[in-house]
């Protein structure tokens, strides 16, 4: 059972590391498919603003770690 | 029609991707191996290879029952959480703000653990289990990589060739050299994949989106030099950052 939980967390751990990072990350995927498929953003468009959204969140995350190191 | 890009692409995010988990899988069952001898580290090893292999063989049909924007969407959420937390990580390292992997300390450190199990009577299983969870674990990752980059467009063959290629090359390297791979630089691994594996990402969601790439699959390689030249402008961004507080806390 133990092994299994080790597994389970360790998988759960290869897409979360920093929480607001992955957080971030799903509510940027979330809006730009609501905005493409309620709001007819163009998908190129969507695809986009994803990449940027992708740039700030990393920059962000990147931001608050550093400012830890600080303190 | 699936381009050259694309599949070299795959190939070459699979093959780095797994050299950097079949190296930490090496370290500890060579540890395993020198330590308690081979037998328990060899069945630990063949153990946790069977485990994923029934896991592919059970989970990989599932795949085909997905409809591909579907799958193209999910694999790339997927992808773009582990690609960014991969490269989060290398840029903080390559910035100086989080020490590197350093493969000798991490044998160094398991190597310790076994001998200190040494005197149990369970010393062998004990053994043995270290060498399972460190091959199943880094192989979950493996098996992630191969189906996530091949999964989006048919090339999980080619994905797996890659992963096959990277086992083959430590195992040779490995037993010619017989000891931990410390010379692999694994943070300009972490950080090329991290790139490559949130490339893939964006392109899947925006394929799944209905997104028409313009040069199709070669935006890929502009998605790809958008995100290098950011990650590469935040590392000496934080290097501007990390000077003064390294030099304060080494001073």
């Amino acid at each position: 059972m133990s092994l299994a939980r080790t597994i389970l967390t360790e998988f759960l751990h290869l897409f979360v590391d920093d929480g607001s990072l992955a957080l971030l990350v799903a509510v940027l995927i979330a809006a730009v498919a609501a905005a493409v498929k309620f709001l007819t953003l163009p998908p190129f468009d969507g695809a986009v603003l994803l990449l940027a959204g992708c740039i700030l969140i990393l920059a962000d995350s990147l931001r608050r770690a550093a400012a830890r190191k600080r303190s | 029609m699936t381009s050259l890009t694309t599949i070299t692409s795959t190939v070459t995010a699979s093959f780095l991707a797994s050299l950097v988990e079949v190296v930490e899988a090496f370290t500890i069952v060579l540890a395993v191996g020198i330590t308690r001898g081979w037998r328990p580290a060899l069945t630990g090893t063949v153990l946790a290879l069977a485990v994923l292999a029934a896991l592919v063989v059970v989970f990989g049909p599932l795949l085909a029952l997905v409809p591909l924007h579907l799958l193209q969407f999910a694999v790339g959420v997927l992808l773009i959480l582990f690609g960014m937390r991969w490269l989060r990580k290398a840029i903080l390292r390559a910035a100086g703000f989080i020490a590197l992997h350093d493969e000798a300390k991490a044998f160094a450190a398991e190597t310790e653990q076994l001998q200190r199990q040494a005197a149990e009577r369970r010393a062998d299983y004990l053994a043995g289990l270290a060498a399972f969870k460190g091959v199943l674990l880094e192989g979950v990752e493996v098996v992630f990589i191969v189906i996530a980059v091949g999964a989006g467009r048919g090339l999980t063959l080619y994905a797996s060739g890659g992963a096959l290629a990277a086992l083959i090359l430590v195992l040779v390297v490995g037993a010619m050299v017989h000891k931990p791979l410390a010379q692999v630089p694994e943070n300009t691994l972490k950080f090329a994949v991290g790139l490559m594996l949130t490339t893939f990402g964006v392109f899947w969601i925006g394929e799944g989106l209905g997104a028409e790439w313009p040069g199709a699959d070669l935006a890929l390689l502009v998605i790809f030099a958008v995100l290098a030249a950011s990650a590469l402008g935040m590392v000496r961004w934080l290097r501007g950052i990390a000077a003064p507080i390294l030099g304060r806390s080494g001073s």
